[in-house]
């Protein structure tokens, strides 16, 4: 409904149909199967305090066209790849190494002199026609010695693209022999592109991977009196390094953020903390999940995106731990910071209150980056994930209703026991009783209960669908990524791309939020997109000029 | 920056590090991108088609559209067959394309989909409506590089869709090779100025670099019609500018359609641009304008004013076969000396010319197919240069080094210039001797002692 038939604002904003209205006209062009399967991927979220079932992880409909990536992109390009002091081997044609090759923005310096960031070379065993035919695993464990030779790297990970899995590789058995001989931990991930629906199926088995083969490592103890890691976080644009810096202000140690900005080291020694806090949901709950059966880590969700975020954030997690100093210490912090965050604030929101805003990205960046929006005075009309699962639209709850499709059965589950002798009993002590308190632990509410009632949910959308959404809503801003940046501004509205930020950043944490809410000012407030259209095309054909002269 | 390199240089037999090369099926998607109303169609994992458009558009910085076969281990265990149909399907009723270019990649080339067979069932099934085309080309990444993959979706147009009709028309064909759109443009205004009709295949000026005027188009003004496709069959001759991106195509349509094929390195440069400009005044029967001499009288100029700073400097460069053998000439022609020369891709003939055409300045220049960024970057530490030029990748070669350093080749990830001005021609080589210049310069201003400062260079 329009606004001129309805006096209370629409929660899509001012131009535009009902969402309903709006789905009806995506959906048109679609034939029976596609409609069909796309109509259970797009939702109006109709009562936000109770999610509707979401066809969320499921198959993309071949011939759409769509965001979504790879398993080997989620588990090389997103997880792993960022360990900046891991030497990284790509196992096959050439393509997927060198894509995956700085293109994700994991930022990373490093610690001491003599240490090699890897994350600037691209490696691979660039196999050949040969390769394919009589297998590849000789020249995986040629390219494995000679990356020693060349680097001597503390240690080197392996990862399989589409035909590795198709000629039968066995990558892991080569990475045995290799860490076997050389001595330093060398390890595989079958990775191969075709794994799962999305870059999803990749996380999982980096975590997988990430567990089996670095984690507990190294049971060295952490001098520290709060100790936690942030999974989750991957360090674009430097996000992680502002969140270390309001938690260093805080007297808060991190051990390992997985795993941006992270190294080696940090990754093996991580199982001494305390506390696992989760940005991203979608690419670490696993993780999450492993540690707190095998050591006893309780783990809750947070978000450093948005100051309001942060601030519930760092408030919660000094709740954890339950000390006065802490408590106010981070209130301290938070004043401190938002004194400088206010009237950056109060100034950007004159000019943004009432603009609407659509968010198509990530597994969790769609969710998180609304509180920024929010902060702002802004409107999310619509968001949707490129590669999430219910649970992250719907929340947790929704886990023991979501059926294992084929394409999930295929990615290994770990079967994780209690630790021996590691496991922190002490740590599920603290969590039942703060549970009993009243405390959340294990938590995601999900996407759809912060939107607002009646806008749009839409899972993967699809090029057709975002060209709809715009001409009919003509949103602010929109935040997608690479692919749609170029198609949305053609169409005369700016895109913040949310993977890379378009090269700047950071945008989580305090000064964080000062940089994303100046960013989005400059780009709802730009004068170019008026310059779009000459003076001329504007104003009726000219008079012929014979007629003019005589005039 | 890349703080593992040292100077020794150790034989690898296996391992790839910092390539100078990607796969084919980018290279088919960046031809496709040249054809009106086309859709290119990446038959595989999704991955693929992700990776191709995201760092097209990196590039270009504009819309890559594409579709994918969205292959999961289903797919990959039966055969993607009807993946590639139901694709079709979508893609004719959501897109509306005149034509859907088809690429293999690894996984579907490993599992041996047959896309012809495909295309054909297709077809008979009432897929692909009535009028409408599909074609396809092989592009298995674990041959050739992205340039062998861009060659291949040119010779799929030749092989699918040139006709004779009998009557030969007053027409040439050019096949560019993989240049940018605004190198593109400027083939296609030097042809207009010599005078002669042409078909360029394929063109992605007014496609990578469509104009912002507040509308998407799907399908933007430019590329090359299906009806022009179609058309080359009847032309008198066809010009190929780069052996490697373009021969393929030349030689099918010389079989395909009896067009005599004339082969050029790319106009970049004083002697390849003559050679080209030369091939349309002969193929046009017409004489060059004198507008054109001007042109290139400027270049010898600005080459001749510019002479103190480029003689004997040594560069190392790395990039595509065709851009560096006609950029290695340039150097030569300008009176610097190629150290070192790079090319990811494959091709032993190739090294040969390379060694050719540096013999009058550096008999010893190290030349190397298959190698990658790497290995130059182990060798200028141990044998310094005064130049780098290559793709964005060079950035940290160059940072490490303290090397001054042109961008020229694919990709340009961090600088705007080559989506505008371009490189080919007798005023892309002005360009180049301004870039070359402007590096050297820039480094002498910003180190010099205060002393040693000068005011004109």
């Amino acid at each position: 409904m329009s606004e001129e038939n309805n006096t209370t604002p629409s929660p899509m904003g001012p131009h535009g149909p009902s969402a309903a209205e709006a789905r009806e006209q995506m959906l048109e062009p679609y034939n029976k199967k596609t409609l069909r399967k796309r109509g259970k991927q797009m939702l109006v979220n109709s009562d936000p305090g109770s999610p509707a079932e979401i066809g969320a992880n499921s198959r993309t409909v071949p011939g759409i066209i769509t965001q979504r990536g790879c398993s080997y992109a989620g588990c090389k390009g997103v997880v792993i790849g960022p360990i900046y002091d891991v030497l990284h081997i790509t196992h096959g044609p050439i393509g997927c190494g060198w894509y995956s090759w700085l293109s994700r923005r994991n930022m990373n310096r490093i610690r001491k002199e003599g240490e090699t960031n890897y994350l600037q070379y691209s490696m691979s065993t660039d196999m050949q026609e040969d390769h394919i035919v009589f297998g590849g695993e000789k020249q995986l464990e040629i390219a494995i010695q000679e990356a020693y030779d060349e680097f001597k790297p503390k240690a080197i990970s392996v990862y399989a693209t589409c035909p590795v899995g198709l000629i039968g590789d066995d990558i892991h058995t080569v990475c045995r022999k290799m860490k076997e001989k050389l001595g330093i931990n060398v390890f595989g991930f079958s990775c191969e592109g075709y794994k799962g629906v999305s870059q999803s199926a990749g996380h999982h088995i980096a975590n997988n991977g990430v567990f089996k083969h670095m984690i507990g490592l190294d049971d060295t103890p952490v001098e520290a009196k709060y100790k936690i890691n942030i999974l989750g976080e991957y360090n674009i644009g430097g996000d992680a390094w502002e969140i270390d810096r309001i938690f260093a202000l805080c007297g808060i140690k991190i051990v390992g953020t997985l795993s941006g900005g992270v190294s080696y080291d940090d990754i093996t020694n991580c199982h001494m903390a305390d506390l696992n806090v989760v940005m991203c949901h979608r690419s670490i709950n696993y993780m999450a999940e492993m540690m707190e059966t095998k050591f006893g880590i309780p783990w809750f969700k947070v978000n450093f995106i948005g100051v309001e975020g942060t601030k519930k954030s760092l408030r919660k997690i000094a709740e954890y731990f339950g000390d006065k100093q802490l408590i106010d210490k981070v209130e301290e912090v938070i004043a401190a910071e938002m004194a400088e965050v206010r009237p950056v604030l109060e100034d950007v929101s004159t000019r943004t209150t009432g603009k609407t805003a659509a968010l198509f990205v990530g597994g969790s960046r769609a969710h998180h980056y609304q509180d920024l929006f929010n902060d702002m005075g802004m409107q999310v009309i619509a968001a949707g994930y490129e590669f999430a699962h219910r649970d992250d639209y719907e929340g947790r709850d929704v886990l023991p209703n979501i059926k294992l499709d084929a394409d999930s059965r295929n990615i290994e589950e770990l079967k994780i026991e209690a630790d021996p002798e590691r496991y922190e009993a002490s740590h599920a002590e603290r969590k039942k009783s703060l549970e009993e308190a009243g405390f959340t632990f294990s938590d995601y509410e999900g996407m759809m209960r912060q939107m607002a009632k009646d806008t749009l949910v839409i899972d993967d959308i699809s090029h057709h669908e975002l060209e709809k959404l715009i001409e009919l809503y003509k949103p602010d801003v929109i935040g997608s990524g690479v692919k749609d940046k170029y198609v949305i501004e053609k169409m005369g509205v700016p895109c913040k791309q949310l993977h890379s930020y378009d090269y700047g950043g950071p945008y989580a944490g305090f000064k964080g939020a000062v940089n994303f809410y100046k960013e989005i000012d400059r780009m709802t407030s730009s004068q170019v997109w008026k310059l779009a259209r000459a003076p001329w095309q504007s104003e009726p054909p000219a008079e012929p000029v014979s007629e003019l002269a005589t005039a | 920056m890349l703080e593992g390199t040292t100077s020794e240089i150790r034989e690898r037999k296996a391992l790839r590090i910092n390539p100078a090369k990607t796969c084919q099926p980018i290279g088919a998607m960046y031809a496709a991108l040249g054809i009106n109303k086309c859709m290119p169609h990446s038959h595989g994992s999704q991955g693929c088609c992700a990776y191709h458009r995201s760092h097209l558009t990196r590039h270009h910085k504009e819309p890559v559209v594409a579709t994918t076969s969205s292959f999961t281990e289903g797919a990959s265990v039966f055969g993607g067959l009807a993946n590639l149909k139901t694709a079709l399907g979508n893609i004719f009723s959501i897109y509306d394309p005149e034509i859907v270019a088809v690429h293999t990649t690894c996984l579907s080339e490993v599992i041996g989909d047959d896309i012809p067979t495909i295309i054909k069932k297709s077809q008979m099934e009432g897929v692909i409506p009535e009028g409408k085309t599909v074609i396809h080309t092989n592009t298995p990444s674990f041959t050739g590089s992205h340039v062998t993959g861009f060659s291949g979706q040119c010779e799929a147009f030749v092989k699918y869709l040139a006709e004779t009709t009998g009557q030969k028309k007053n027409v040439i064909n050019i096949f560019p090779g993989w240049v940018e759109p605004a190198d593109m443009r400027e083939l296609k205004r030097l042809a207009a100025l010599v005078g002669v009709e042409f078909i360029m295949t394929p063109d992605t000026s007014d496609v990578l670099d469509s104009a912002m005027d507040g509308k998407y188009e799907m399908y933007p003004d430019g590329g090359t019609t299906v009806s022009d496709l179609k058309a080359m069959g009847d032309s008198f001759l066809s010009i190929g500018l780069g052996p490697l991106a373009s021969g393929a195509a030349v030689k099918t349509l010389e079989k395909k359609c009896e067009v005599p094929g004339k082969m050029l390195e790319l106009p970049i440069g004083v002697g390849a641009t003559d050679e080209f400009i030369n091939a349309l005044r002969l193929a046009g029967d017409t004489a060059v304008p004198r507008e054109m001499e001007r042109e290139r009288g400027r270049l010898i100029d600005m080459i001749s004013d510019m002479s103190q700073y480029l003689h004997q400097k040594k560069v190392a460069i790395f990039g595509d076969p065709d851009h560096l053998t006609s950029m290695t000439r340039f150097l030569v022609e300008i009176g610097m000396e190629p150290a070192i020369i790079v090319t990811g891709t494959p091709g032993k003939k190739w090294e040969k010319k390379i060694r050719e055409i540096c013999a009058p300045v550096n008999e010893k220049v190290e030349v190397h197919a298959f190698s990658d960024i790497h290995f130059l970057h182990q060798w200028v530490k141990a044998n310094p240069v005064d130049l780098l030029m290559g793709n964005t990748y060079g950035k940290f070669v160059a940072k490490s080094e303290n090397l001054p350093f042109v961008r020229f080749g694919f990709p340009i990830l961090d600088r705007v210039g080559h989506r505008a001005f371009p490189l080919l021609g007798y005023s892309g080589g002005m360009r180049l001797v301004e870039k070359i210049t402007d590096a050297f310069f820039d480094k002498r201003d910003r180190e010099d002692k205060d002393e040693d400062i000068e005011l004109v260079l």
